[in-house]
């Protein structure tokens, strides 16, 4: 058998068949036999039915990116095969149950009879242990190793469904043994680097834990996908961690609620997609305004309007970047995957509060409903400071500063009063007409941008620093430009990616100008941050890669299109 | 302490001379003087309008927000510290109109905050529209022909989402209203005074004769617990009642967050519980 680095498994079926199960058990399953893995889905916009489908990722060395190929698929209902037709070729194995998928003629799929094992057990609903005994077959992992995990996995479950579902993954596992053995169907591979003390969680996870650990203690939510995923688990935890977590009525009233939590010496944040977040840039403008800090989480999906709600893209940057009238400094930051999406979303309470301004972290739905192993997070490593001060008698919110960072009190803390206002104010808070003060403080305000840019995350070079050839992405984009670099192989690539698109730190310019061709990659349209590149830095991108159909980049395009647009003169 | 200690340092007040709101202030620190709320406990939050501006001319901690949003940030300005005395004013284009989704879920959400309401049935600050409680034939610059739109009912709405206290007040009869401000005030839960109060410079038609008029006060065999007597008496138009509708003690929005009224910590005291978030990553291992 071929030793291979990496194994892609997918999964396929209706909406509440199971899919998730398997993939939950098999994400376990190769991470306690010790293998690097991945796990990404796309679905359909619908409770039950449609098809849905789950790529698993088993390597050698850590990966973190969608790829087109499909080494191992199992269908699950007879559309799975018309939804993934175009992925499949001669070299995919197919393992499926011949009677319930109707395979077409061309396509040849290896019958196992997951249902009729799991009904002669006792119930159909243990077919999916039996299929995922089966791929544990085929890759000739321990036995011992998957009836222990059955255990662990159904732990809460009754001993007879423990006892059911391990003779399942037994029988299912017999099977896959015996294809290997006979050297029909089996998969090769050893781990190169240890798992053991790695974490498996999704981008929504990340989210959620970092917010956490950046000391959030309020959550205001309106729920809509792929954004509700933080607002769900901060829910979930808010009575172990004494925080307020609440489901609103309209976004509106989320953004609202947020900064009014900040005023009195909470630190909030709201979660979104990029219709709620719209409703929201009223909020944002006063949050401008009032030196409110605030954090908003945007899982981005493709617009315009409703769009496709189960679906991912990058396209709304250019809606964060201007969001809300009038104007005022922000802070946008993209984490490149799920580690960074736990430190910068860390990383986000603590920019809001010390520089008293709206971060905005910018993910989608790829990072959100994707999850990997990556080393423990660590608390320590963004530094939480609240900057709350105790106010005096004589304390004034808006108190003219160098910097323009006002000393921020809060109500109930201190022997001074405490006044914000949406209109333009004086020192402590009060309406003012007078447009002498107005642009004293509106210069105020705008200060801030210099302290904050000068903290800016630098861009990351990746690969060669010899470079001819620059491929800038941003956000999500970064492990799949990764893992394309590294198949591509040539010494004068490289690319530049950016966790922090706004504001941009000053330094990025000087890799622009080493480059002899620079290549765009974004998962949109009209390729919005090369368009704040060209504003920031006058860099012109004419070779671009965009993609904008809902899915990720594969890795396979990735490859063929930056090939492709390196070569072109 | 005396109604001083509530004299803001602004004197540049802009509202017309003779406005009813000049009389909700009075009333409303004669309220919170007798009451014994501090100003550094006190937190007034408003949107947008001539009421809105209320808290600037009242020395207390403010939160002047966005027009119709005072409701969602006094929720959590509450929730974030319930040491704190949150009280949500601004006008019937505010609370009524702009923010009209929020009044709802905000009385079924029952924060333990007072909202009072200035009630003037017409717009002041951009000059004179209809309101979302102006009567039906109500003629302005926009509204030609008269007010053709149902005028909204915010008594018989709270009745109806059941909230905890409902009352309507008339700034012509300061010891009433001051009765019943004190009493929106120490109720412990989300408490409604929609307090009319006449435009003496856009609204010709309801003015402190008219009022006077057409109001008259629920006796004191009224009584309050009664939720279907209470809309009964909320649907009356021809003389509008005033007084407490209804009062229905509950639970607060801080009680259902897990926080006991009293014992809770404010938010800007509360520490990460690191061990716990680290037992929980490492259950992802």
């Amino acid at each position: 058998m071929e030793k291979s680095e990496a194994v892609s498994i997918v999964l396929c079926g209706e909406a509440g068949q199971g899919i998730q199960t398997i993939e939950a058990f098999l994400i376990r399953l190769f991470k306690s036999a010790g293998y690097p893995i991945f796990a990404t889905k796309e679905y359909m916009s619908r409770i039950r039915g449609g098809s849905n489908s789950t790529e698993i990722r088993v390597s050698s060395r850590p990966v973190a990116a969608f790829v087109e190929r499909m080494d191992l698929l199992i269908p699950l209902d007879p559309d799975a095969l018309g939804h993934l037709e175009n992925r499949i070729t001669p070299d995919t194995i197919i393992l499926g149950e011949v009677e319930k998928i109707s395979p077409p003629e061309h396509i040849s799929v290896i019958d196992v009879p997951f249902s009729k094992i799991a009904a002669e057990i006792g119930n159909p609903i243990y077919a999916n242990s039996v299929a995922s005994g089966v791929v544990a077959g085929l890759f000739g992992l321990d036995l011992s190793l998957v009836t222990e995990q059955i255990q662990e996995f159904f732990g809460a479950k009754s001993s007879e469904i423990i006892q059911k579902n391990k003779e399942a993954a037994t029988k299912g596992f017999q099977l896959g043994k015996e294809l290997r053995d006979t050297g029909r169907v089996g998969f090769e591979i050893s781990p190169e680097s240890t798992v053991s003390d790695d974490i498996v969680v999704s981008g929504a996870e990340a989210i959620s834990l970092g917010a956490l650990a950046g000391g959030c203690n309020f959550i205001a939510a309106y729920p809509m996908s792929p954004g509700t995923g933080p607002l769900t688990i901060l829910s979930q935890h808010a009575r172990d961690f004494s925080i307020v977590a609440e489901q609103v009525e309209d976004e509106i009233s989320a953004v609202n609620m947020a900064i009014g939590a900040w005023y009195a010496g909470a630190r909030a944040m709201v979660t979104t997609s990029g219709g709620g977040f719209a409703l929201m840039t009223e909020g944002i403008s006063l949050a401008g305004m009032i030196e409110s800090p605030l954090v908003v989480h945007i899982a981005q999906r493709p617009g315009p309007a409703t769009g496709l709600p189960t679906r991912t893209e990058q396209g709304d940057l250019d809606l964060v970047l201007y969001a809300g009238h009038g104007e005022f400094p922000r802070i946008i930051l993209a984490p490149g995957n799920i580690s960074e999406a736990f430190y910068l979303m860390q990383k986000a309470f603590q920019l809001a509060d010390e520089f008293q301004v709206p971060v905005f972290v910018l993910t989608d739905q790829f990072l959100v409903d994707t999850y990997y192993n990556v080393p423990m997070f660590e608390l320590d490593r963004v530094a939480v400071k609240p900057r709350i001060v105790e106010t005096t008698a004589d304390y004034r919110r808006y108190v003219l500063t160098p910097d323009g960072i006002s000393p921020r009190g809060i109500p109930g803390y201190g022997s001074g009063l405490v006044g914000v206002d949406s209109d333009e104010h004086d020192e402590t808070g009060h309406i003012t007409e007078d447009l002498e003060l107005r642009v004293q403080m509106q210069q105020k305000r705008m200060r801030k941008m210099e302290a904050i840019r000068a903290v800016a995350e630098k861009p990351r070079l990746v690969s060669s620093t010899d470079y001819k050839v620059l491929v800038v992405g941003w956000g999500t984009t970064l492990e799949v430009l990764k893992e394309a670099l590294t198949v591509i192989n040539r010494p004068e690539i490289a690319c530049l990616h950016f966790s922090q698109v706004y504001p941009l730190a000053p330094e990025a310019a000087d890799y622009f100008k080493r480059a002899e061709k620079i290549i765009l990659v974004e998962n949109n349209a009209t390729g919005q941050f090369g368009k704040l590149l060209h504003t920031t830095f006058g860099v012109s991108i004419d070779r671009r890669i965009l993609k904008y159909n809902g899915m990720p980049f594969s890795v396979e395009e990735l490859v063929s299109q930056i090939v492709t647009k390196m070569t072109e003169e | 302490m005396g109604v001083e200690l509530y004299r803001s340092e602004v004197t540049d007040i802009s509202w017309c001379p003779g406005c009813g709101n000049f009389g909700i202030l009075k009333l409303l620190k004669e309220t919170l003087d007798e009451l014994n709320i501090k100003p550094e406990e006190l937190v007034m939050v408003s949107g947008i309008g001539q009421a809105a501006k209320t808290p600037h001319y009242l020395r207390c901690n403010f939160f002047n927000g966005l027009h119709g949003r005072a409701l969602p940030a006094a929720t959590a300005i509450k929730a974030a510290n319930p040491t704190l005395t949150v009280i949500a004013e601004s006008g019937d284009g505010d609370m009524y109109g702009e923010g009209g989704n929020h009044f709802m879920h905000t009385i079924r959400r029952n924060p333990n905050i007072t909202n009072i309401v200035h009630n003037n049935m017409v717009y002041g600050l951009t000059k004179g529209q209809a309101s979302p409680t102006s009567e039906r034939g109500f003629k302005t610059p926009v509204q030609l022909y008269g007010v053709v739109n149902e005028p909204f009912n915010p008594i018989a709405v709270a009745i109806a989402l059941d909230a905890s206290f409902v009352a309507r007040a008339y700034v012509g009869d300061g010891a009433q209203t001051k009765a019943i401000l004190k009493q929106a005030i120490t109720h412990r839960g989300y408490a409604l005074v929609d307090l009319l109060q006449p435009c003496v410079t856009f609204n010709k038609h309801n003015t402190y004769q008219w009022f006077r008029e057409h109001t008259y006060y629920l006796k004191d065999d009224y009584d309050p617990t009664n939720r279907v007597e209470a809309f009964a008496r909320a649907l009356e138009t021809e003389r509008l009642p005033l007084g407490v509708f209804y009062i229905h003690p509950k639970a607060t929005f801080e009680d259902n967050l897990g926080m006991e009224d009293g014992q809770a910590e404010p938010l800007f005291r509360w520490k990460l519980d690191r061990a716990k978030l680290m037992e929980m990553i490492t259950t992802k291992q």
